[in-house]
């Protein structure tokens, strides 16, 4: 490797000093994306080239929105050794609540299509999810009761009262506002929105690697070498601009585009308007999410917290960790991130229904194992734990792209869930 | 040397705990007075641990009180005994084997930035003075403590506990699982200490251990104090009959424990 000097002494551990280590990435990352890459080239070639359209992979960006929001919580939950069971419920009975204050309660008071109805709700949703997860959090942490039992018994308390909110009656359809947190047409932010957005991340990417490298060179500590930061910052911004530039490639259905053409008072001309798509708002949501959590993990006092928990509980004790509270508010985080994917679900269906969420705990929890999360508790990233959802869910819509049946599909899923496992394990063992 | 009119830093008065009916700890009084490293000894199972883990806040005694430069402390938590200037490195050593040095140095007392971020490089640079001080040859600051060698993650403990200018610093069989250049290091470190005036509760099951480096001795068994002395009265075998007979030789000051029934002649060993 003819690389230029590393600016410091190399990290003593490592012997060779590999392009790998030089660029500090992530070894059980890199092998995760790509399995991804193996899972997408693998069902493009299988279905014709299908899968790997800007149009497949927008959707597979608005399907895999929701549970990834929750597989962020998640990992914090079993890093600290717990295991939440009940997020497919909760999100169930807050898409009801949703529901319900949208069509019926709200309309009574400001009228159908108020400005105001979309936010509101949300707020209700986020008060309904936080205040679900505190609670269960509350049994857990001070009551003693294990967490297994607790959302256990709240996967049926909460799925039951999803279904008692309208005696199993389905809501629709929704505000035309909160629909846009669904994705579709309505919460596609459009090309310019696109673009800003990207080049706003590109931008904070440069900044947060030239201030960390700013701030561990002040303090004479050894940083990456200089080219490593720069292919770093080239790879992550070139990420980000592809993933714009996939979603800005997606036009909007030919009617849609009529629609909206006339609506703007644009002439539609004879070979139709290209009109993209852009980034979706649940996806956005979903990223900002993943971005908040890992500075919650990562940067904050709380997050430290919930990793030394994960650990060794005695020891955070014993450190003067008040590890009760600490756990309540995890499993508070937890219900409220619930409270978001509700409104996506919901707003993504254009309608409440009791069912709505039925199975997410499963695929919440595969999304954090699959990303790397460990059972035992303290160890876990974010990142790991959506790029998980993420191959969940490419798993799941590519079967559907190739027509395979749903037990089959379910089969499928289960089976690459144990393998993931137990390669993760074997690196593991590998690297201890 | 007991009686030299000193305020003790910390004295335990008639400190007393039962797990389900059994009394770990029985009416127990010890003190400390700055610049002094006590030995408490006594067999496993005989409430050491509990003693000192009523100390650092891990427990709450049913009676008793505990008393800090002659003033009554109330000591519920850890953080309150950490208030106090008591920090104690465990037996298990309590470290969060996921997380780096300087995350496990200051765990519960986290360096933030003005932004109520923590200040993971603030945290480091200090963790190497600390470091380099305890154990020069520490490098790995960036890897979790489960990857460290046994006397490594012991330099972790103890530098977390004499970091916050501890007081009184209590260290539960601090040499339990080193080889014998490491326990001279502790060793060396316990006596650099003392002369910083921190009074230090070693505790141990090895009396060697604590001949070399105690002031005082204070033997426990079946939770109630046998007796106290100061190494210059006692003999080794003296203490070693504290331990496995609880019997009270006429150099100690004898505690509620110490066995009253006098035998006619009963001999330790050898």
């Amino acid at each position: 490797m003819n690389a230029p000097v590393a600016t410091t002494a190399p990290p003593p551990s490592t012997a060779s000093g590999s392009l790998l280590s030089k660029l500090e990435i992530d070894v059980r990352m890199l092998g995760m994306l790509a399995a991804l890459a193996v899972i997408w080239i693998g069902f493009d070639l299988l279905s014709g080239g299908v899968f790997l359209t800007p149009r497949n992979l927008w959707n597979l960006s608005v399907q895999t929105a929701s549970v990834a929001i929750m597989a962020t919580g998640m990992v914090l939950v079993i890093v600290t050794r717990n295991i939440d069971l009940s997020v497919g419920a909760i999100l169930g009975v807050v898409g009801m609540i949703v529901g319900v204050a949208q069509v019926q309660w709200l309309p009574a008071y400001l009228g159908l299509e108020h400005p105001l109805t979309a936010p509101l709700v949300v707020l209700l949703a986020l008060l309904v999810g936080g205040s679900i997860g505190l609670f269960q959090g509350w049994l857990i942490a001070y009551l003693g009761i294990p967490s297994f039992i607790v959302t256990l018994g709240g996967l049926l308390v909460w799925r039951g009262a999803a279904w008692w909110v309208t005696a199993g009656q389905t809501v629709a359809p929704m505000d035309g506002r909160f629909k846009a947190f669904g994705g579709g047409v309505e919460g596609a932010l459009g090309a310019t929105a696109t673009w800003i957005i990207a080049a706003v991340a590109c931008g904070l990417i440069v900044v947060g690697l030239g201030l960390s490298r700013r701030r561990r060179l002040s303090f004479g500590f050894p940083v990456r070498p200089g080219w490593a930061d720069a292919v770093i910052a080239i790879v992550a911004c070139g990420a980000v601009l592809s993933a714009a530039a996939i979603a800005n490639a997606y036009p909007l259905p030919v009617g849609t585009a009529r629609n909206w053409a006339e609506a703007n008072g644009i002439p539609w001309p004879e070979g139709g308007l290209f009109i993209p798509h852009g980034v979706a708002l649940p996806v956005l949501i979903a990223v900002m999410v993943g971005l908040a959590m890992t500075f919650i993990a990562t940067r904050r006092r709380f997050g430290r917290y919930v990793f030394a928990i994960g650990g060794n509980p005695e020891a955070a004790e014993l450190s003067g960790i008040n590890t009760r509270w600490a756990l309540m508010k995890v499993f508070g985080l937890m219900g409220l991130l619930c409270g978001i994917s509700a409104c996506i679900s919901t707003a993504r269906l254009n309608a409440a229904t009791n069912a709505a969420g039925t199975l997410d705990e499963l695929y919440v929890i595969a999304s954090a194992v699959i990303g790397g999360t460990s059972l035992a508790g303290g160890i876990g990233t974010i990142a790991g734990a959506m790029l998980g959802a993420l191959v969940m869910q490419s798993l799941q819509s590519g079967m559907v792209l190739l027509g395979v049946d749903t037990p089959l599909q379910n089969i499928v899923v289960g089976a690459v869930l144990v393998l993931a496992v137990w390669v993760d394990g074997l690196y593991r063992r590998r690297i201890k | 040397m007991q009686a030299n009119g000193t305020t003790p830093l910390v004295e335990m008065r008639n400190i007393s705990i039962a797990f389900g009916g059994i009394k770990a700890v029985d009416d127990v009084s010890i003190d400390l007075r700055p610049g002094e490293v006590v030995g408490l000894l006594g067999h496993n199972g005989a409430g050491k641990s509990t003693l000192i883990k009523i100390l650092s806040g891990a427990y709450k005694p049913d009676a008793g009180e505990i008393y800090v430069n002659g003033e009554r402390a109330d000591i519920s938590t850890p953080r309150d005994a950490k208030r106090y200037g008591i920090e104690t490195i465990y037996q298990t050593l309590a470290l969060a084997d996921n997380i780096d040095a300087a995350g496990n140095i200051f765990l519960g007392r986290e360096v933030l930035t003005p932004y109520g971020t923590l200040d993971d490089a603030a945290m480091e640079a200090e963790t190497r003075k600390v470091m380099a001080r305890l154990n020069p040859h520490f490098r790995r600051f960036k890897e979790p403590v489960k990857a460290l060698s046994g006397g490594q993650r012991q330099s972790v403990a103890i530098a977390r506990a004499i970091y916050f200018n501890a007081r009184v610093l209590i260290m539960d069989e601090p040499t339990a699982a080193l080889g014998p250049a490491e326990t001279q290091q502790v060793a060396d470190l316990v006596l650099q200490l003392k002369k910083e005036g921190i009074g230090i509760f070693l505790i141990s099951h090895d009396i060697h251990d604590v001949f070399g480096l105690a002031d005082r001795v204070s033997v426990m068994k079946n939770g109630k104090l046998v007796g106290s002395a100061s190494v210059q009265d006692v003999t080794q075998d003296e203490v070693l009959g504290m331990i496995i007979l609880g019997k009270c030789p006429p150099g100690a000051t004898p505690g509620p424990g110490a066995d009253r029934t006098s035998h006619p002649e009963e001999r330790s060993g050898s």
